[in-house]
C-alpha cells in the first residue's frame, strides 16, 4: 500500500512537471477560450481570468482543467451549446456559463460531458439556460457545488438543471438548482449518488428517475416545485433523510413513486405537500422513520401495490393519513404513530390496546366525488367516519395498524 | 339602548351560567395546552369545540335569557323607549357577555402558554373571530325563535332542531346532493352550499387556515380561486357579516310588530 501511494505521488508530481498552465484573459494573446484548447496539451490547465468571453461550441477533446478565476462570463449568446466534453479527465471549475441557445430539436446544453470518463464539473454558476448539465454515456464523474438559476415557464420550452443519460456511478453533490423544468434528471442511469443537493421552484420534478436503478439520494431538499420527486420504473433506489416541502397544487406530491421496486425510503420528512407520496404499481418498499406532517394525503395508494412495509414512521396532523382506492390490502402497517388515533394504552407499554384504522370512509367519499373534500372536519363526517370505523364496509377491512404507538417515535 | 345593553351585560356576568361557560373554556383550553404540548392538535380540537359548542350554547343560551328576562322586558316596555333599542340591547347584552367568556376563556390559557411568540398566533386568532361570529349569530337566531313562539317549550324546541339542523343533518343532505350529482360540475353549488349555512362557513374558514393542502388537491378554477387566494377568506367574512346582520334585522322588524 505505501509503495503504492508513493508511487502515484510520483506520477502526479511527474504530470505536474509535465503539464502546463496556460492563461486565458481578455486581453492576453489567447483571448478564447477555444484557442486556448487548440494549443493546450493533454493534461494541461487552462487559467480563465475575470472577464467576459462571447463564446459557444466550445469542444474539449483533451484531458484538461479549466478552471476561472473570480467567475469568469462565458456568454454563448443564446447561439446553441457552449462546452461539450468529449475527453475523459476533464474537470471544469469556476465558470460563469450563461446564455444558452433554445433550440425544439437539439438539447442544448451549458455543460455536455458525452462518452467521458473521471470528469469534475464544480463551481459553475449557470443562468439563463435551456439544458444546464448535460451528461450521456458517461462514468465515473463528479458535479459539485454548482448554481443552476433557470427562467423556466413552460414545460415544452425548457430543460433540465442537471440530466444524465445512460451514465453511471456519478456523483452529485450540493448543487443549488431553481427554476428549471426537473431540478435533476436521470434516465438509464445506475448507481449514481445525489446528496446535500437543493432542488426548488422547479416546473416539474426537483428530482426525476426513469429507468434509472440502484441509485441512492439523500439529504436532499426539494420544496415547492412543480410535484416534488418523480420515481418512476425503476428498481432498487434508496431514499435517505431528503426534505419533501411545499408541493402544493392538484397534481402535485411529495413524492411521486409508479412502478418502483424493492426501494427504501427512510428517514424523509414530507411536509405541507398537497399528497405526502402518491404510489402507483410498487412492490416491496420499505417506509421506516419517516415524518408525515400537515399533509394534505400523507400517502395516497393508487393501486396495484403489494407487500410494503410502513413501520415506525410519524404520520402527524395530515388531513388524510392514507387514501385506498380499492378494498383490497397487501400492505403492511405496523408501529406507526398517528396523531389522530383515539385508542387507550391500558398496560403502558407505549403500544395503543386497540388497532388503528388510517384510512377514513370520508377519503373513499372524497376519493369518488372530490368537491365533497369542502366537508372536511364537519361534525356530519365524523359520525360517518366513526361509524365506518367500527364496522368497515367501504374501506379494507384488514388495512390497520395493529400496534400503534401511543408517542412519536424519534431516532 | 347602551343603558339596557349595560343592565342586561353586568345582570349576565353576575350570573352563574357565564362563570360555568368560561371556566369551561379556561379548563378546556389548559388541559388542551398543558397536558398535550402540541400546539397544532390543540388548535384543531379547539375548531371541533368551537363548531360545535359555540352554536349548540349560543341558542340554548338566547332562549333562555329571553324567557327568563320577559317579565322584566315587558315592565321596560311600559317606559317610553324604544323597542328596538330594549330587544337590540338584551341581543347585544347576551351576545358580547358569550363572546367574552369565550375568548377570556380560550386567551387565558394561551396567553400563558405563549401565544404572542409563537406562530400560531394568526390560526388561533381566526378561531376567536369565527367563534364570535358563531356566537352573534346564534344567539340572533335564538331571539328570533324566542321572539315568535310565546311557549317555551316549544321555543327550546325549535332552537335546539336549528341547531341540529345546522350543525349536522345540513351537512348530510350536502353530502347526499354532492354525491348524487357527482356526474355535474359541482365546484360552485359546493361552495354556495357551504355559504349558506354559517357553521360550515367557519368551518370552511378555519380549513383555509389548517388543510389548504388537502383543499388544493381537488382541480377546479373556482376551487382554486377560492380557496388559493385571500378571495376566499374576504367572501367568507362578507358571508358571516350578512348571517349576524340578517336575523338581527328580522329581531328589530319583528320586535316592532309583536304584541304583548
Amino acid at each position: 500500500m505505501k509503495h503504492l501511494t508513493v508511487f502515484f505521488i510520483a506520477i502526479l508530481m511527474a504530470g505536474n512537471a509535465i503539464a502546463q498552465t496556460i492563461e486565458v484573459c481578455t486581453s492576453c494573446p489567447i483571448s478564447t477560450l477555444k484557442s486556448a484548447i487548440e494549443k493546450a496539451k493533454d493534461f494541461d490547465t487552462i487559467l480563465v481570468k475575470k472577464g467576459n468571453y462571447k463564446e459557444h461550441g466550445i469542444i474539449v477533446n483533451k484531458p484538461l482543467t479549466i478552471v476561472g478565476k473570480n467567475y469568469p462570463v462565458i456568454d454563448g449568446q443564446s447561439k446553441g451549446e457552449i462546452i461539450t466534453i468529449t475527453a475523459d479527465n476533464v474537470t471544469v471549475d469556476g465558470l460563469f456559463i450563461i446564455n444558452v441557445g433554445t433550440s425544439y430539436t437539439e438539447d442544448y446544453a451549458a455543460i455536455r460531458v458525452k462518452n467521458s470518463k473521471n470528469f469534475t464539473i464544480q463551481n459553475l454558476v449557470l443562468e439563463k439556460l435551456f439544458f444546464g448539465i448535460y451528461i450521456e454515456k458517461s462514468r465515473d464523474g463528479k458535479v459539485f457545488h454548482n448554481k443552476i438559476i433557470g427562467d423556466a415557464v413552460e414545460e415544452y420550452n425548457s430543460g433540465n438543471g442537471i440530466q444524465l443519460w445512460h451514465s453511471k456511478n456519478v456523483e452529485i453533490e450540493h448543487n443549488f438548482v431553481q427554476h428549471v423544468r426537473d431540478g435533476i434528471y436521470l434516465e438509464f442511469s445506475t448507481f449514481c449518488t445525489i446528496k446535500n443537493n437543493v432542488s426548488s421552484l422547479n416546473i416539474r420534478y426537483g428530482l426525476h428517475f426513469m429507468f434509472s436503478n440502484d441509485d441512492t439520494y439523500q439529504d436532499n431538499t426539494f420544496e415547492n416545485n412543480g410535484a416534488g420527486v418523480a420515481v418512476m420504473f425503476s428498481k432498487r433506489i434508496k431514499m435517505y433523510n431528503n426534505i419533501f416541502k411545499e408541493n402544493w397544487g392538484t397534481a402535485s406530491y411529495g413524492m411521486l413513486l409508479k412502478e418502483i421496486n424493492d426501494a427504501e425510503i427512510i428517514g424523509n420528512i414530507f411536509e405541507d405537500n398537497t399528497i405526502g407520496i402518491n404510489i402507483e404499481g410498487s412492490n416491496r418498499i420499505t417506509y421506516k422513520h419517516n415524518d408525515f406532517k400537515n399533509n394534505g394525503w400523507a400517502i395516497k395508494v393508487r393501486g396495484a401495490c403489494y407487500t410494503n412495509h410502513f413501520f415506525e414512521n410519524n404520520f402527524l396532523y395530515n388531513s388524510f393519513d392514507i387514501a385506498y382506492n380499492s378494498k383490497v390490502n397487501d400492505n403492511v402497517f405496523n408501529r406507526n404513530y398517528w396523531s389522530n388515533y383515539t385508542g387507550y394504552d391500558l398496560d403502558k407499554n407505549g403500544v395503543g390496546d386497540v388497532p388503528y384504522r388510517p384510512v377514513k370512509l370520508f377519503s373513499y367519499i372524497v376519493n369518488r366525488t372530490p368537491e365533497t373534500i369542502i366537508l372536511l372536519r364537519s361534525m356530519f363526517i365524523d359520525i360517518i367516519d366513526f361509524s365506518e370505523k367500527v364496522s368497515p364496509v367501504f374501506t379494507p377491512d384488514n388495512l390497520l395498524d395493529k400496534n400503534p404507538l401511543t408517542k412519536q417515535i424519534t431516532w | 339602548m347602551l343603558k339596557i345593553l349595560k343592565y342586561s351585560f353586568f345582570d349576565l356576568m353576575r350570573s352563574r351560567w357565564s362563570y360555568v361557560y368560561f371556566a369551561f373554556y379556561l379548563l378546556l383550553g389548559i388541559v388542551l395546552l398543558f397536558l398535550n404540548n402540541d400546539l397544532s392538535k390543540a388548535v384543531i380540537t379547539l375548531m371541533n369545540v368551537i363548531i360545535v359548542l359555540v352554536p349548540l350554547i349560543g341558542t340554548i343560551f338566547g332562549v333562555m335569557y329571553y324567557y327568563n328576562s320577559k317579565e322584566f322586558t315587558e315592565l321596560l316596555l311600559a317606559q317610553p323607549l324604544k323597542r328596538s333599542s330594549i330587544f337590540l340591547g338584551q341581543y347585544l347584552g347576551v351576545a358580547l357577555s358569550l363572546s367574552m367568556s369565550l375568548i377570556l376563556g380560550l386567551g387565558i390559557p394561551f396567553v400563558f402558554y405563549g401565544l404572542f411568540k409563537s406562530n400560531a398566533i394568526w390560526d388561533f386568532s381566526l378561531l376567536l373571530i369565527t367563534g364570535t361570529f358563531l356566537t352573534l349569530i346564534f344567539t340572533a337566531l335564538a331571539f328570533n325563535i324566542a321572539l315568535s313562539n310565546e311557549n317555551k317549550i316549544k321555543g327550546f324546541g325549535y332552537a335546539i332542531l336549528l341547531w341540529l339542523l345546522l350543525a349536522i343533518i345540513y351537512d348530510g343532505a350536502f353530502l347526499m346532493t354532492l354525491i348524487m350529482f357527482e356526474d355535474y360540475p359541482l365546484d360552485k353549488l359546493s361552495l354556495v352550499g357551504t355559504m349558506l349555512n354559517p357553521i360550515d362557513l367557519s368551518r370552511t374558514l378555519i380549513l383555509l387556515k389548517l388543510d389548504i393542502s388537502a383543499l388544493l388537491g381537488y382541480t377546479g378554477a373556482v376551487f382554486k380561486e377560492f380557496f388559493g387566494t385571500n378571495f376566499g377568506l374576504i367572501i367568507s367574512f362578507i358571508m358571516l357579516t350578512v348571517w349576524v346582520i340578517l336575523p338581527v334585522l328580522r329581531i328589530v322588524f319583528k320586535s316592532k310588530k309583536k304584541d304583548f
